[in-house]
Formats: C-alpha cells, structure tokens, sequence
C-alpha cells in the first residue's frame, strides 16, 4: 500500500534557509544542501524548496542549488517560487530538480499548467494553491497572500487537475506559521474532489496535527518546517508515532533492523 | 563504461548523479556507436511513451537496444524505460514499443489517484525460481521505493517479474530475464536501498 509522506520545506532565500511567520521576519536557519542530506538520512520521504529570493538577478543561485543538492541527495524535491513560465519549469528541471512548484504563474495563465504538463509529464508539474478562509469559504490568494483572485480554492483544484497538474500542494494561508495544526476542513474538502495527490502544509506543531491531516484530512503528503528545523520533532520521531497509529508510512531502517533479528 | 541511453526526455542527470555516488562513472548519450561499445546500458525514463519511442526511432537507437540485449549486455529500463521495452502501450491511443519483452503497457484504474506517486513496496515473487536477481542483492524483501506513473506493465511471460506492488490493483513492480532488468519504481530517489540497486548493476557492467 502506498505510504503517506512527510515532506520537511525549506525556505530558501539567496541560498540560505530561513523561516518567517506568515512570509514575513526571516531567520536563518542553515544551509539547504547539508540540511536536506540531514533529512534524507532521517528518512524524509521528500524534499521541497521554497526559494523566496525577492530579485531575479539573484536568482542563478537557486540554479546552482538545485545542481549541487541532485549531486548530493537521492530522494525526490520539488522547487518552487517565483516559477513564471516554461523557460523557467525548464532550468530548475534541467539542474536536477524532480518537480516545479507554480502558484501565481498557474493562476494568471491556467494553460501554463497544460503547456508544462505535456512538455515535461505530469508528475513534474505541482500547483501550489494557498487559500484564506473568507466567511465559509476558501479562497485563493497570489503573490504570497498578499493578493486575493475571487477563485474558490476548491474550484481551482478541479480546474487544475483537469490542465493537468500532477500534484496539488496545498497550503492554508490562516494556519501557515500559527502551529495550530492543518485547515483539516480545507484539505479533505480539496482532497475528496480531486484524484490527484494532496500535499497539506501550513500550521504543523504538534505530531498530532499530522495524524489529524493525513487521516481525517485525507492528505497524501504532510508537509512542515519549523517543527523539523528546530528539532522540535524528528521525523522517525513523527513516523514512529504515526506508524503506531496505524498510517501507512515508510520506516525502512526499522524494517530491515527487524528482518535481521528473524534470522 | 555504462551508458544511459540520451533520448531527449527526462532527468538523465539524476540517474547520473546516483551512479557516480556508488562509484561508476557513465556517459549520457543517443550516439548508436556510443551504445554499442557499452558495457551496460541504462534506459531511463520520465515523459509520454509516444514522444520517447519515436525519438528512439528517429535516432536509430530502437536496433541497437534490441540488438544488445539479444548479446545478453546488461540493460536496466527505468520507470517508462521499462514500459519501452514492451510489445505496446495504451497511453495516449496505442503505440508499438521496442518489443524486447512481449508485454502490454495500460493505465492504471480510475479507482485509484493517478500519477501512483510516492513510497510504495514491493514484494518478491519468486514464482519461477528462488535465484536472488543480482541487483536485488540485499535488498530485503518489502522494502519501500519511489514510483510515479499512471501506467504500468502487463508482461505476457508471468515467470520474469520478479517482483509486485498492491496499489488496489497489484501490478509488476520490477522484471527480470537474464541480463534484462526492469524496475517501475526510480532507484535514483529511492535513497540507500536504490543506490544499492544501482550499485548492484554497476557490478554486472564490470562482468
């Protein structure tokens, strides 16, 4: 049976990690490449980098982060920010990334997705929707929330799907930084409606809150940051709890352990 | 010298990079004299099956696979470089493939989330022999690998897979005849346990 996957994100911003609230009060957390290998040897099941540099001149270093983390880190990423058009899904491909994420690109030109997804197949192509609840509703919103589009989230992952996209990373923007645990509301409402995976982000703080995505939210993929930056939680640390609980998770080191104690 | 065979599509790179971290070097390219001095061939594979075997054509690649794996040269296909390997495939209307196993390629039910995207298992056979294939070497069996595809392969001869994975429908996950190896899954995301896949052919390509 498939496993459920735990994905940690970083921030990257002019080739650092950093962690803000809400896009917003960056601190720097490391270096992506050393923390990536980190969390490969953790048994992260995947890797997303979120490169947040604001200026394009700056922008070749994401580029040579791509390379040298394919040169380094054998479990799949995906690379999104600022991913405007097919020159640019090409590049980040091309240095080695395994997926491109688009998000304001996808909504101001929906047939980007299609053009990407028959260039490069569709399990490259992730559209990343961030949504903000308004009265009883999702909305999405571009430009890293800062700009609403009338869309509702849960259209617009149908729409996708059918341009398309492989994956949908889906990210509330309310719960985004806050720790509170996932918009379970949002994630299985999108999940239920679309065919293709579902990465929930935003709002993990305790292993519970995953759990509470990936079962009641019916997320194929946990995605979280601060809560492995920090050490707050190790990831073995939230598969052996979510394993215990009866998800589906990959813990290899744990299996061949037990195989070698049945000889 | 292994060559991973450059056929304009997907991300030769990573299967690269994956090679040289086990210690062997490999050259990515689409020259038949190239392929043919090889000492083993990779066929990766991301992308439509009718783009990839029309460019295997049109490069005049087709013969010179067909022709090594009837030497017995070891040849691994990857994900949709394992789909090429089979008589056709239905994805996008009905295309024929190099034909080296007799074998259909079909999509996966709509019961299911397609692409089959992520960590899945993969249990061994054994239904034909008990010989462990050589680049499964230590690799124990129900180890977890990285897939993603919307299509898989129905092989006509049930005694080569050589190993399947349950995603609602249980289809073949990895084949093996001889010295032709398919794997569904990507070993070059698939961490320790598919580099030491990777590590394994490596071996072969020294025989």
């Amino acid at each position: 049976m498939l496993t459920k996957r735990i994905i940690p994100c970083l921030d990257v911003n002019k080739g650092r990690v950093v962690k803000g609230t809400k896009f917003i009060n960056l601190i720097d957390e490391g270096d992506p490449i050393e923390m990536a290998s980190f969390y490969e040897k953790e048994e992260a099941d995947e890797l997303v980098f979120l490169d947040i540099t604001a200026s394009w001149e700056k922008r070749n270093i994401i580029i040579e982060l791509v390379e040298k983390t394919a040169e380094k880190v054998f479990i799949p990423f995906t690379v999104g920010g600022g991913i405007r058009n097919l020159e640019d899904i090409y590049y980040v491909l091309r240095a080695g990334a395994d997926k491109v994420s688009i998000n304001t690109a996808a909504v101001l030109n929906p047939s980007l997705i299609r053009e990407a997804s028959l260039k490069f197949g569709c399990s490259t192509i992730v559209v990343a929707i961030d949504a903000v609840k308004i009265d009883s509703d999702w909305e999405v919103v571009i430009n890293g929330g800062r700009t609403r589009t009338d869309l509702k989230a849960i259209d617009w992952a149908k729409k996708v799907e059918e341009l398309g996209a492989g994956e949908i990373l889906l990210t509330s923007m309310d719960k985004d930084g806050t720790k509170e645990g996932y918009d379970i509301e949002l994630t299985k409402m999108v999940s239920e409606n679309v065919n293709i995976p579902i990465i929930a982000s935003g709002g993990a703080g305790e292993l519970e809150h995953l759990y509470e995505v990936l079962v009641k939210g019916k997320a194929d993929a946990a995605l979280a940051a601060s809560i492995f930056h920090k050490k707050e939680y190790s990831i073995p640390k939230v598969k052996e709890f979510l394993g215990q609980r009866g998800v589906e998770i990959r813990l290899a080191k744990e299996k061949i352990k037990s195989e070698k104690n049945n000889r | 010298m292994i060559v991973i065979i450059d056929y304009g599509m997907g991300n030769l790179k990573s299967v690269q990079n994956a090679f040289a971290k086990v210690g062997y070097k490999t050259v990515i390219t689409d020259e038949p004299n190239q392929i043919k001095k090889a000492s083993a061939l990779v066929l990766p594979g991301v992308g439509a099956f009718r783009d990839a075997i029309k460019s295997l054509k049109d490069k005049k690649i087709d013969e010179e696979l067909i022709e090594a794996t009837r030497r017995g040269k070891p040849f691994l296909g990857i994900c949709l470089g394992m789909q090429l390997l089979q008589t056709f495939s239905e994805e996008g209307g009905f295309f024929e493939g190099l034909n080296i196993i007799s074998g259909k390629v079909k999509k996966l039910p709509s019961s299911v989330k397609c692409p089959h995207l992520g960590w899945d298992k993969i249990k061994f056979s054994h239904n034909s022999n008990h010989n462990i294939n050589p680049i499964f070497r230590d690799v124990p069996d129900e180890s977890y690998f990285y897939f993603v595809h919307s299509y898989y392969c129905e092989v006509d001869n049930r005694k080569i897979i050589y190993s399947t994975t349950d995603y609602g429908l249980v289809f073949t996950s990895s084949i093996w005849k001889d010295n032709l190896f398919g794997v569904q899954f990507h070993p070059e995301k698939s961490s320790t346990l598919g580099l030491k896949i990777l590590k394994n052919f490596g071996e072969l390509s020294k025989c």
